[in-house]
């Protein structure tokens, strides 16, 4: 039988196929982790990589090959992998995209980031994303990627003068460029989904609580939530089921679910699959390209065997104000240890301690995070605090309720993730309010803490935005996620958006 | 509803933010277009309707988790420091608090 590593680049293969070239020893981690590096180099332009230690990588990389040398590989035994530079990390610098934590080093290792290692996987470096993961276009990080001294969003590989979405951009560019295999990345109201969609990749965030928050920076605790980025839903099972299980040491919101093979469902027939279709998420402001392709996509499924249901989401527009109140809620209270005192930037010049505090924070904080310690502080300021935070804590149960009527009805739900394709850099950087509402299709999910993930299902065709991928949207009921990449994985079985490449890489 | 520039100020007080005075009106500003769009929420009935803090609680009852008061962490006050902007002696140095 001919490999597929004597016919094709060791960066065109899946997780899966590289995790078992390893294991048979056709290739080292080492090889394999220079390769990576050799590409992330070569590709720096498009400004992925915040941080690379080659001599931790390589150091990681000989002790995987010493563990499958002596027959103790764990799961992911020296498959490369890129963090968002969301998970603190003990050997790589970690900033959350923000100039608060510039030269930040953690003393310890995000439990996800633990959790891979522990089960083989090797660090390539930490890539870029939006500032505190406040962001859907990258364009809001205050750190300037390797290689470079000016600030600048990650590129799309599918069209590099375009975002890559966010906040985890930097995450979904480097798998769909294959400048690594799979990366991790956190999703707050779409930050896994929406850029996955965008750089033409698959992405799952799990159930909220599935996955541990201890070593996230944390932006909005009741919402985020880590998962896995690679090309199809079989590499995002396999790295679903290691980074996933409860920590109920360290993070007190971790669900007490057993840890799960995610990928035993996988290859099950989908026929009589019932996948809800809410006409909320297909309504104006939706770009004929997505409409299409989300058409055509349903059609496929059809053909697979499942029944197509329509549903009704009635509150997917509410959702909107709800997470924007709600989010930034508990981001004004989770950087409030941003001080200046025991970690990160203190503001050179001041007068007393209140002083110090504004002043570190004026300087270390962007724009957009501003903004939202501003709304949050506000909402849950005196006399306020009921008619916006409260109110919108009791639409985020009516939204989780809608979702449970609806699954009396229907397996999966599906739709698009976002209503157009990537924009251009620049596009909306300076309205806050038209980035809010990009997130219409992502945000209920999230506010419910249901799995969902986005799976690659076309290209667009107008001209203005030729080639650029789409991404489907299918959310399941709560620890569903075995079943969701069931559907994902064979709809990936029977078509190959997922395993395009985009020109030069 | 509208915010004032005064109501940015107190806001930015509360938060430890020193806003320069355009970033000020551009805040204003914003945020002003931002409640436009929160306004659809402010009149949706929910009376009788509970709040939702954790999601999963939504069809499950989630218990507050609770460890032993206990020591669990070993001595790491060098390594925690390596990121303080000041220190001295083991102690984190801040602007004189008390005359």
């Amino acid at each position: 039988m001919t490999t597929p590593l004597s016919t094709r680049a060791p960066h065109d293969l899946s997780v899966q196929e590289l995790v078992h070239a390893l294991a048979d020893k056709q290739i080292s981690a080492t090889e394999l982790a220079q390769h990576f590096l050799d590409r992330s180099t070569a590709h720096a332009d498009l400004g992925a990589y915040v941080d690379v230690q080659a001599d931790t990588t390589l150091a990681q990389a000989r002790a995987a090959d010493a563990r499958i040398g002596a027959g103790t590989a764990g799961p992911l035994e020296g498959l490369p992998l890129a963090h968002k530079d969301i998970f603190v990390t003990r050997d790589f610098a970690t900033t959350a995209g923000s100039r608060m934590l510039k030269g930040y080093h953690s003393p310890f290792d995000a439990t996800v980031v633990r959790k891979l290692a522990d089960a083989g996987a090797v660090t390539i470096g930490k890539v870029n994303c939006d500032e505190f993961a406040m962001g859907s276009s990258n364009e809001n990080t205050a750190i300037a990627p390797v290689g470079s001294e000016t600030v600048q969003p990650v590129r799309n590989p599918w069209d590099t003068a375009r975002i890559p979405g966010g906040s985890s951009g930097g995450s979904a560019a480097v798998v769909a460029a294959r400048l690594a295999p799979a990366a991790t990345g956190t999703d707050t109201g779409g930050s896994i989904r929406q850029p996955a969609a965008f750089c033409g990749i698959t992405g799952i965030k799990p159930t909220y609580g599935r996955a541990s928050r201890y070593g996230m920076v944390a932006f909005a605790s009741s919402l985020d939530q880590a998962g896995p980025m690679a090309r199809s839903a079989e590499d995002c099972a396999l790295l679903l089921s290691a980074m996933c299980g409860p920590d109920p040491d360290r993070d007190s919101t971790s669900l007490d679910a057993p840890t799960e093979n995610f990928s035993r469902k996988l290859n099950d027939s989908i026929e009589g699959l019932r996948i809800g279709v809410p006409k909320e998420f297909f309504g104006e402001g939706l770009s004929d390209d997505v409409r299409t392709a989300m058409d055509a996509a349903l059609k496929q499924y059809e053909q697979l065997g499942a029944k197509l249901v329509p549903i009704a989401l009635p509150r997917t527009e509410l959702s909107i104000p709800v997470y924007y109140i709600i989010a930034p809620a508990e981001a004004s209270s989770n950087l409030s240890r941003f001080d200046g005192v025991k970690f990160g930037h203190r503001a050179k010049d001041y007068g007393d301690l209140a002083d110090m505090y504004k002043k570190t924070r004026a300087e270390g904080f962007g724009d957009e995070v501003k903004r939202r310690i501003m709304i949050g502080t506000y909402v849950l300021s005196h006399g306020y605090y009921d008619a916006y935070y409260l109110q919108a804590q009791k639409i985020r149960r009516m939204i989780a309720d809608d979702f449970q009527n609806a699954f009396k009805e229907c397996d999966v739900i599906a739709g698009p993730v976002a209503p157009t394709v990537a924009w251009k850099i620049g596009e909306k950087s300076d309205d806050p309010v038209a980035n809010y509402l990009a997130d219409i299709f992502t945000l209920s999910g999230s506010l419910a803490g249901l799995p969902g993930m986005s799976i690659p299902v076309g290209f667009a065709k107008a001209a203005a935005d030729k080639g650029l991928p789409i991404g489907m949207q299918l959310l399941g009921n709560y620890l569903d996620e075995a079943r969701l990449l069931n559907a994902a994985h064979r709809f990936q079985l029977a078509t190959d958006y997922h395993l395009a490449k985009p020109a030069g890489f | 509803m509208s915010l004032t520039s005064s109501d940015i100020a107190r806001i930015a007080n509360l938060a430890r933010l020193e806003l320069q005075p355009d970033e000020s009106e551009r805040m204003l500003t914003q945020l002003n277009g931002f409640f436009g769009i929160v306004e659809a929420m402010r009149s949706v009935d929910t009376t009788g309707i509970q709040p939702l803090a954790h999601p999963v609680a939504a069809i499950q009852d989630i218990a507050l988790r609770l460890r032993d008061d206990a020591v669990s962490e070993p001595d790491q006050r060098d390594a925690n420091q390596r990121n303080a902007p000041a220190v001295e002696r083991g102690l984190f140095l801040v602007p004189k608090v008390i005359e």
